[in-house]
């Protein structure tokens, strides 16, 4: 049986110092401070960055494949210089040389896009921020993309609670011909690529950020030779039970139904691998290329060849997984993606992308990142007779995601929203209900003078006198509201909290 | 395929509706043409203003 796919989404932005010497690192590190600053001058309960994150449990080289990196070549080093825990039980820190902001457990895809977008209102409050703390005249600027058009790429990682109990090759071989083919409708555009060999004449844009720097099917990097499908064995949960599927391959969206859609569709997808829903094998027959083949192919319509022999569009391969997943909604259900209402809105949603990008992809230019910014970019090319490779279209290629709103275009051409404001801006403090981040971020709007240290899996408190207390959380879907809301309403100190857990 | 195969036999009634369709799709094309022109006529005023110095010195090392 499937279990319940538990998301998140962590995205590093790309940052920019406007009139002053642009070390990104310091940069991440005042911006992210000032953040936290201002929201202990307004007399919130911050969270903290004084509280600090706890690597133990952490284990990045660790490979799902079934050996561990330890001894050999490490593949990353983490350097987490600033780290934030918020009262919503998202994670705000640097990272390498980016703040990055991890959204807090989600049990359903619309709470993803809720926690998605109040990130994005963290990151634009931390801009008004930081400019007050830095000299006249300079200014921090953040942009949601994931390429910087000279060959450096930064990250939007999903995360997905899988059943320990199922063969990771299982997962591969399911899961590469949707990584290939959902681009079509998570791609956030590119004007021309960064891929070796090939200028704006070969590719003048293309559906996605990513797909240019994509080498190998399956591996545990993720800044060289980017794998498709990452290995990283680290489930941040009860590692007997479960695995936390980690994704690199997508693009960070804009669009809030493309965000709806990207972890919606696979959260229904990696649920079909577990019911061992998917009978027929989709598998590219070169995935690497396929990759990118599909990004480039602005008609949508050029067939990929598969394992099998056969050839099928990118769209003819989501078809492929939206008959199957409407069955396995009729006949299964769909409470392992977060409930019947949420689940079948992920599926009207995509069979709608699928009949407009098949017929007319302009209809769904307020709902796919790479449509809208396509038409504004190729109306304003038209508009000047520009060539593809003029510098103008690759400014507005990055002013797409640049998220100060005065300065956005993606606020610019009439999205369709998902998200109500107030609950947006709910969800910048309050932690999600239905998940253990409930448990996190209530104790740090409670006590966060008591408490440590955190981490995805546990909270570490000090309540004077006795030795450091770890609470475990194990358990993603412990720790709701529904758990433990009314005991920590009740609870008068942290030491009294701990006191009652015991019992 | 055979999902796919399903889905094309669903076609005559899925044609109707698209019949039925066709004049508020073109109305839809036309509005979007109307809203692109306006977005254009005022992107001048938030572009960057030298483009071609913004995209060079927008380098980002080190991620992920």
């Amino acid at each position: 049986m499937a279990i319940p796919k538990v998301l998140g989404i962590e995205t590093e932005y790309g940052i920019v110092i406007r009139g002053g010497d642009s070390n990104p690192i310091a940069a991440s590190s005042v911006l992210i401070n000032a953040y936290v600053q201002e929201l202990a001058r307004a007399g919130a309960s911050t969270g903290s960055s004084r509280i600090g994150w706890d690597f133990e449990d952490e284990q990045p080289g660790n490979d799902a494949r079934g050996f561990s990196a330890d001894g050999a070549t490490p593949p990353e080093v983490e350097t987490h210089l600033v780290n934030a825990v918020l009262t919503n039980g998202a994670r705000y820190y640097v990272d390498h040389a980016h703040p990055e902001l991890s959204t807090p457990e989600c049990a359903d895809p619309r709470s993803v896009v809720v926690y998605d977008r109040a990130a994005e209102r963290i990151l634009q409050r931390s801009m008004v921020a930081a400019t007050t703390l830095l000299p006249d005249g300079q200014e921090i600027v953040v942009y949601k993309n994931n390429s910087d058009r000279k060959g450096n790429s930064y990250g939007c990682h999903e995360n997905y609670l899988m059943d320990r109990q199922v063969p990771f090759s299982k997962i591969v071989a399911h899961v590469i011909p949707h990584f290939v083919t959902r681009q079509v409708f998570t791609g956030a555009g590119k004007v021309g690529t960064e891929a070796a060999g090939l200028t704006s004449a070969d590719v003048p844009f293309q559906l996605t950020q990513r797909a240019d720097f994509f080498e190998e099917e399956v591996g545990l990097e993720t800044t060289l030779k980017r794998p498709i499908v990452n290995t990283r064995d680290e489930p941040h949960a009860d590692a007997q039970k479960y695995r936390r599927l980690h994704v690199i391959v997508g693009d960070a969206n804009l669009s809030e139904v493309a965000t709806f859609l990207k972890v919606g569709t696979t959260a229904v997808v990696l649920s079909m691998i577990e019911d061992d829903w998917l009978t027929r094998d989709l598998l590219p027959a070169r995935p690497v290329q396929a990759l990118r083949h599909v990004s480039y192919d602005l008609s949508l319509a050029r067939p990929i060849e598969l394992v099998d022999g056969t050839s099928l569009t990118a769209i003819e391969v989501q078809w492929e997984l939206f008959g199957r997943a409407r069955k396995y909604a009729d006949e299964r259900g769909l409470a392992c993606v977060g409930g019947e209402e949420v689940g079948e809105e992920v599926l009207r949603r995509w069979e709608m992308v699928l009949s407009a990008l098949e017929s007319d992809p302009g209809r769904v230019a307020d709902q796919v990142d790479w449509v809208a910014k396509h038409r504004v970019i190729d109306g304003y090319r038209a508009r000047h007779d520009l060539r593809w490779d003029d510098a103008r279209l690759a400014a507005m290629c990055l002013q797409y995601h640049d998220l100060r709103p005065e300065r956005s275009l993606a606020a610019r051409v009439g999205l369709e929203r998902i998200a109500a404001d107030d609950e947006v801006e709910a969800a910048m403090s309050e932690p999600p209900a239905d998940t253990r981040a409930y448990f996190r971020g209530r104790c740090l709007q409670r006590w966060p003078e008591s408490i440590v240290a955190a981490n995805w899996d546990s909270l570490v408190f000090d309540v004077g006198g006795d030795p450091l207390r770890r609470v475990p959380m194990m358990e993603p879907l412990r720790g709701t509201k529904a758990h433990v809301g009314s005991l920590i309403d009740g609870c008068e100190s942290a030491a009294d909290l701990l006191q009652k857990l015991e019992q | 395929m055979a999902e796919r195969e399903q889905k094309k036999k669903q076609a005559p009634t899925k044609a109707d509706e698209v019949v039925e369709d066709v004049p508020a799709k073109s109305e839809q094309g036309e509005k979007i043409k109307a809203e692109l022109d306006d977005i254009l006529d005022d992107i001048d005023e938030v572009l960057e203003s030298n483009a071609e110095d913004f995209v060079k010195s927008y380098v980002q090392k080190g991620g992920e």
